[in-house]
């Protein structure tokens, strides 16, 4: 990991920003304000966070990249956390049985038991850091790293929107039904995504989601 | 309105994409290859923006329930109107009850994989979210937000009144790019592409690829060289765009496209230029290609190449409309 924040292009659609440093939640809270001032830039299309970093998509592709880079920079130096107030969002959560196949995976990886997995994985606020994968797919921040379990070798081809899941140290739910190379320990029902609202998501960065366990299921 | 008459699952509805949603967590979509969609609508005279037809697998049967003008864009696939063949990259008039049936895509200086049906008038789907293409994850745009099936009937915008029955020489006739007799690409090197062994990248830039039947709209996987980190690489998620060639672990590169997911945490070693994300889209699988490296200006030379072409075929369009007006 570099002390530079890092600028590099994604062919002429867009500018990829990365900060340096660990994944924190003040880290990202600096990206989010980067991401505000930014959005405002004329010859930006749409500035979409990720964890720890910053996309910039283009408008029209700039001249030259130079004075560009030079103002992200500098406007990365005088950013200041933006703690936004969001929303918690509580999601029900069913863990293990049908709708958790791979608490098995979960278990064997930790040495945890079940009701010590669930415990542990109900206990946080998850903040919201970025949106992506999926329409409505929100990164969350702030697992217990005592329950990372690594991404699966062979990826399921389609789990259900709904699904609680496990990959590395990341926790997350699908928006939608779709592939995924994740531990699924669980299901809750919420629609996180719908086109006809405005906005057209649930959840935006600065929120937060808790889990509550409504059963576990062997 | 069109009716659909093939059972084929893989024909959507596509404009030039979506690309204001992208912090929502939603892909682009969109035509693979965006001239050939462009091409037909200015011949129709209707807004760059129309959505049309993209269709993938063939034979591919529509029948039009009023008289509409139609152009046909992108691989040839020897099509027929009511059984009389119709040329490639050019507009018709269907007359009410008349089937359009296209064929195998044919081998020829230039061949291609996907063919667009453009109508006078466009495919008259909602916009969501700033677009009608077909978003399949998530279900939004296009139909329901599902591919094409048969016994779908579609409706058509309101008619420009401003189309030219007319062709337009393929760009891939027009604007051709080889490297060492190979279709080729430019591609403007990303993040991590130092980060991978000189040995192997010198094989990325100099040696064919490969595109695998494992490829689609959402991406292309390829077979080749392959690639090796110099050390293990961890890259947190962040945002993507069509044309990003991202590297697993196997080192056999994947070029994300129009229906990839948005975001992304794999390394990557280049992107596929704007530019030139069509000639890909329309690259069969099974295709021998190359990747040429080019540094920002030379990116935004192509860009250039491009716009003046479409500029051309709008300029001579127009005249063309002109002496007809007459």
């Amino acid at each position: 990991m570099t002390n530079a924040p890092a600028v590099s292009c994604l062919g002429t659609s867009a500018l990829l920003f990365e900060a340096p440093g660990e994944t924190t939640l003040a880290n990202q809270q600096r990206i989010w304000a980067l991401s505000r001032e930014a959005a405002n830039w004329p010859e930006i299309r749409e500035a979409v966070p990720g964890v720890n970093n910053l996309l910039l998509s283009f408008n029209t592709p700039p001249r030259c990249l130079e004075p560009l880079e030079t103002r992200l920079l500098g406007a990365w130096e005088e950013a200041i956390a933006l703690p936004l107030d969001g929303r918690v969002i509580e999601l029900p959560v069913v863990y293990g049985g049908e709708g958790g196949p791979h608490m098995a995976d979960v278990v064997a990886h930790t040495g945890l038991s079940v009701e010590e997995i669930v415990a542990i994985h109900t206990a946080p606020i998850y903040p919201v850091y970025a949106l992506g994968s999926h329409p409505g797919y929100c990164y969350l921040g702030g697992m217990d790293p005592r329950i990372a379990t690594p991404r699966r070798k062979i990826p399921v081809i389609r789990i259900p929107g709904g699904a609680v899941s496990i990959g590395g140290s990341q926790t997350g739910v699908s928006a939608s039904d779709g592939p995924s190379g994740w531990n699924t320990i669980g299901t809750t029902e919420v629609c996180f995504f719908d086109a006809t609202r405005d906005p057209p998501v649930l959840l935006q960065p600065g929120d937060s989601i808790t889990f509550r366990v409504v059963e576990i299921r062997k | 309105m069109i009716e659909i008459l093939s059972q084929s699952a893989s024909a959507s509805i596509q404009d030039l994409g979506r690309f204001s949603a992208v912090r929502w967590g939603v892909g682009t979509a969109g035509a693979m290859d965006r001239l050939a969609l462009l091409c037909g609508n200015i011949l129709l005279g209707n807004a760059d923006d129309a959505a049309g037809i993209e269709a993938q697998v063939f034979p591919f049967e529509v029948r039009f329930d009023t008289d509409l003008a139609f152009a046909l864009t992108g691989a040839d696939c020897a099509a027929t109107l009511d059984g009389l063949p119709l040329l490639p990259w050019s507009s018709s008039r269907a007359q009410a009850g008349q089937v359009l049936r296209l064929g195998l895509p044919q081998a020829g200086r230039w061949r291609g994989a996907r063919t667009y049906l453009a109508v006078a008038g466009g495919i008259d789907v909602p916009v969501v979210l700033g677009s009608r293409s077909t978003q399949l994850r998530g279900a939004i745009g296009g139909l329901d937000g599902r591919v094409l099936r048969q016994g779908d009937r579609l409706p058509v915008g309101p008619l420009p009144g401003t189309g030219i029955i007319a062709g337009v020489m393929p760009p891939g006739l027009a604007l051709p790019l080889a490297a060492d007799e190979l279709p080729a690409v430019r591609v403007l090197p990303a993040a991590e592409h130092d980060a991978f062994t000189g040995g192997s990248l010198a094989r990325f830039w100099a040696e064919p690829w490969k595109i695998t039947p494992q490829s689609d709209r959402y991406g292309f996987r390829l077979a080749g060289p392959g690639l090796e980190p110099k050390a293990p690489l961890e890259v947190r998620s962040h945002g993507i765009v069509p044309g990003v060639i991202q590297v697993p672990h196997s080192g056999q590169p994947i070029v994300q496209m129009c229906d990839a997911q948005p975001s992304g945490g794999y390394p990557k070693v280049g992107t596929v230029i704007d530019a030139d994300l069509w000639r890909l889209g329309q690259m069969p699988i099974g295709t021998r290609f190359r990747f040429i490296r080019v540094d920002w200006n030379k990116a935004l030379a192509a860009r250039e190449e491009v716009e003046g072409w479409l500029t051309e075929v709008r300029r001579v369009t127009a005249l063309l409309r002109a002496r007809r007006a007459a």
